[in-house]
């Protein structure tokens, strides 16, 4: 039997996608469902004086903070309690919900005008400014002060990364069901049991009476992983309330205004290098803009700052995060997770830094570059899958890099390349707290997969089928996934952190080869006739030698990195100070590839949003909220805005991931901005800051060219 | 109003002015044209009406009138860029795909590749980074 692991087998959500029957979430619909709506606070910080409903109430259902169980109910369960559902009284960002409609009438809902009487009071819009720090984490290695007084120069700079929104095409939606006496969420979202445990919580009802489907999810990158919660939770409060079904699905103005974004980052570097290039002392101090509420800003700092030293050894190393306050919209979870932004600043500056001392920037990422043996900034031994090396090699050859950097100097084309890494799964102990678990059923046929895991475009069904398929030893055509749904599947944890692979993939590797030990000779389908069903679960184990401190910030990260480089080629236009990106070669190393096409398609579409993201993709904050929020004024790369892309996947295989795959999915948003920013360097433009927007260009072209 | 739905003589009782995207997918309960944005940028709601693709968000019902619309249903799984598509990860989360489809059966029989992404600039792909759905066309 041919392996259907390394193959391109067809997708199993190929054919309902392409024929327009795959269901996502506004295309369901129950009998009796009413339409919900969100009343938003339109103030960044205040307080509600009085709420004038402007409407004939008869036939709508409302619900405010009143009918929300108590008041300890009232926050969504995440890291903190400190987010409510619905204002009860202090209003902290703009967008903030305070009131929620329902109506069986779309039109008739839009229509109802509410009025709503603030005390203003003045909002902290400037994270530098920030009184209040959510999260304070250090990173240190060595004597970072005394090596820095032994480097012949020492290059500073601070960098600028601006807020990112998703653009999933299919916005935020839910619906919510009244039914055994709970309540039953459907949605697109990344993490089912994330939503389970929130309106649990919310509703004070035991796990039994809360059930959470995923539908189709058109695209999440980050946007379905917390925000999902606190829109199943407004939607179960008014089927509760209305006991109706209620449908909740943003129009896009909505989702670009109230969901989360990247959050924003101001970070500064300072390094002390030999003058042959060898780093000897990294200070780095990442700030970053969490928005009103914690969410996960904790632990997007806590990804970002293992990131923050990029790929490189260096002995003597300080990295010092902090996240802190806005009153603006909460930040949240965005492919890459903190390590995009640290990693812009960590290359664009490696640049000044090669700029500085006269050098060629690759030689100085090769000369610095990790290698198996060497240590990162939390002591963390590389392994033997350490490609940083190999993948800039790559990169450098095939994209001739030295030769076009030669040819395009003094003309209105620049070549920049970046190096970067990114750990797979949660970081630290997140996977030990996480215990995350797969099933496997044997089935007449073969095998069915039970995961928590869900398909949100990335490939999921499909790349589990494979990896159960080749370790059961039977056709990947006769492997059935169950659509994630909290009364059929276990608690695999969140579909995030490029986790999905490599250990809920590996979890279902070490049950189909559990289930082919017990069925011995026999098939999946004789094996059930005479023995009954045999349904296989197993946990995530933690690695022996994998050990982490989260006190001192000090260990093993993460299992396994992959290692990435991009190189840039952009033209300028020197009358409108336009940056059109014109190539990128991408070189990812990911330990196997389980599926060719859908890796080359990952890395493809984190790339361009990651070009999005540095020429763009620019938020424009007034009064704490987004004033562009439409895809008219939110630009982001069309077919005639994205590069053409020429993707190598190396494989370098880690022991911890199934058939040696590491993740992929984040990783190739890491390094495309900070590419793009070392060619725009190339044409003599020392641009820090992105979105990297004509109007930046041309200010730094007036000033620095 | 009368108009012809793939393929079929269709009657549909509504307001004139309702969007031909709400009139396929709750008149004639037809979801696989999809919603992106509502404002004509994302392409995700794009239709065939006479063989000509337009954002079926903002196009009035009153002007189908007596038209030939195509939606992605009408297409029955026989088009080759359907499995092309599917096969070629053309396809990941799958919500602009119908659009884009459409969009690209416009651009007639084997686009050059600078036919496709002038063509296909008004569909937006979040997860692809377009260079699949290239692939999918010209291999189709």
């Amino acid at each position: 039997m041919t392996p259907a692991v390394g193959r391109s087998v067809s997708r199993k959500d190929g054919m309902a996608k392409t024929l327009g029957t795959a269901k996502y979430i506004d295309d369901l619909s129950f009998p009796g469902m009413l339409y919900g709506r969100t009343i938003r606070a339109t103030i960044p910080k205040g307080r509600v004086r009085a709420i004038h409903l402007d409407f004939d109430p008869a036939g709508f259902t409302i619900v405010d903070y009143r009918d929300i169980p108590g008041p300890q109910c009232n926050f969504v369960a995440l890291i903190e309690a400190d987010q409510p559902f619905l204002v009860s009284d202090e209003i902290n960002h703009v967008a903030e919900p305070i009131l929620l409609l329902a109506h069986e009438d779309r039109d008739a809902l839009l229509a109802a005008e509410v009025r709503i009487e603030y005390d203003e009071a003045e909002p902290v819009l400037d994270p530098e400014q920030s009184p209040t720090v959510f999260k304070h984490l250090r990173i240190r290695k060595g004597d970072p002060e005394a090596a820095m007084a032994t480097a012949d120069v020492i290059v500073e700079g601070t960098y600028r990364t601006g807020h990112q929104e998703h653009v999933y095409i299919e916005t935020n939606g839910v619906i919510a069901v009244p039914e055994n006496n709970g309540i039953t969420v459907y949605g697109s979202m990344q993490c089912p049991y994330y939503v389970h445990k929130a309106l649990k919580a919310l509703l004070v009802l035991p796990d039994e009476r809360v059930r959470v489907v995923q539908t189709e999810t058109g695209g999440g990158f980050g946007g379905k992983e917390e925000y999902p919660n606190i829109l199943a939770g407004h939607a179960s409060l008014l089927a509760r309330k209305s006991g109706r079904p209620v449908k909740m699905v943003y129009d896009r103005v909505e989702d670009m205004i109230a969901t989360t974004k990247r959050h924003p980052s101001i970070i500064r570097h300072r390094t002390g290098v030999m003058k042959d290039g060898r780093l000897v002392a990294m200070e780095i101090d990442v700030l970053m803009d969490g928005g009103a509420y914690v969410t996960l800003s904790p632990v997007v700092l806590s990804r970002g700052c293992i990131h923050a030293a990029g790929p490189y050894r260096c002995d003597h190393t300080r990295i010092d995060g902090r996240a802190v306050m806005t009153n603006t919209p909460p930040n949240g979870a965005f492919r890459g997770f903190g390590a995009p932004q640290t990693q812009f600043a960590t290359e664009v500056h490696m640049d000044r830094i090669a700029e500085t001392l006269g050098m060629d920037p690759a030689a100085l990422r090769e000369l610095n570059a990790l290698r198996p043996g060497d240590t990162s900034a939390t002591g963390q031994v590389m392994g033997e899958d350490c490609s940083a090396v190999e993948a800039l090699r790559a990169g450098v050859e095939r994209s001739d890099y030295h030769r076009k950097r030669a040819e395009y100097a003094g003309s209105n084309r620049g070549i920049g390349l970046s190096l970067f890494f990114h750990g797979s799964g949660f970081t630290g102990s997140g996977e030990i707290y996480l215990a995350s678990k797969a099933t496997l059923e044997a089935t007449e046929t073969g095998a069915r997969i039970r995961v928590a895991s869900v398909e949100m475009g990335q490939g999921t069904r499909t790349m589990h089928a494979q990896i159960v398929a080749d370790a059961l030893g039977i056709p990947y055509e006769n492997v059935e996934i169950v659509q994630p749904d909290t009364h059929q599947v276990p608690d695999s944890g969140p579909t995030v952190a490029s986790r999905t692979c490599m250990v809920v993939g590996k979890i279902l590797q070490r049950c189909a080869e559990e289930m082919r030990e017990r069925l011995g000779e026999m098939t999946p389908g004789e094996y059930v006739r005479e023995h009954g069903p045999l349904s296989i679960t197993k946990q995530f184990e933690k690695p022996e030698e994998i050990s982490w401190d989260d006190t001192e910030y000090t260990g093993d990260a993460y299992a396994a990195y992959g290692w990435g480089c991009d190189v840039a080629e952009v033209e300028l236009d020197p009358v409108t100070y336009e940056v059109k990106p014109l190539h990128l070669t991408i070189v990812h190393e990911i330990g196997k590839a389980i599926h060719p096409s859908m890796v080359v398609g990952q890395i493809e579409g984190g790339s361009a949003q990651g070009v999005g993201w540095a020429l763009n993709e620019n938020v424009v904050m007034k009064n704490g909220g987004m004033a562009n929020p439409t895809l008219t004024n939110y630009t982001i790369p069309t077919t005639l805005d994205a590069p053409r892309m020429d993707v190598i996947v190396l494989e370098n295989p880690s022991g911890y991931g199934p058939f040696g795959a590491k993740g992929v999915g984040e990783m190739p948003i890491d390094g495309p901005a900070p590419a793009v920013v070392n060619a725009i360097r190339h044409l003599g433009l020392d641009v820090r800051s992105i979105p990297a927007i004509p109007e930046t260009i041309m200010e730094v072209a007036c000033t620095s060219r | 109003m009368h108009f012809t739905l793939n393929g079929a003589e269709t009657e549909v009782d509504a307001h004139p002015m309702k969007r031909l995207l709400d009139v396929l997918r709750e008149e004639c309960g037809l979801t696989g044209t999809k919603e992106g944005c509502g404002e004509g940028e994302c392409g995700a709601c794009t239709v065939l009406v006479d063989g000509l693709p337009v954002v079926s968000c903002l196009v009035p019902f009153a002007q189908a009138a007596d038209a030939e619309v195509t939606t992605i249903e009408g297409l029955g799984g026989t088009h080759p860029y359907q499995h092309a598509f599917a096969e070629f990860s053309g396809a990941q989360c799958g919500i602009c795909t119908p659009g884009m489809i459409l969009a690209a059966i416009a651009l007639g029989p084997d686009p050059s590749l600078d036919d496709i992404r002038t063509g296909l600039a008004g569909n937006l792909c979040r997860c692809t980074g377009y260079e699949a759905i290239y692939r999918a066309i010209q291999n189709a």
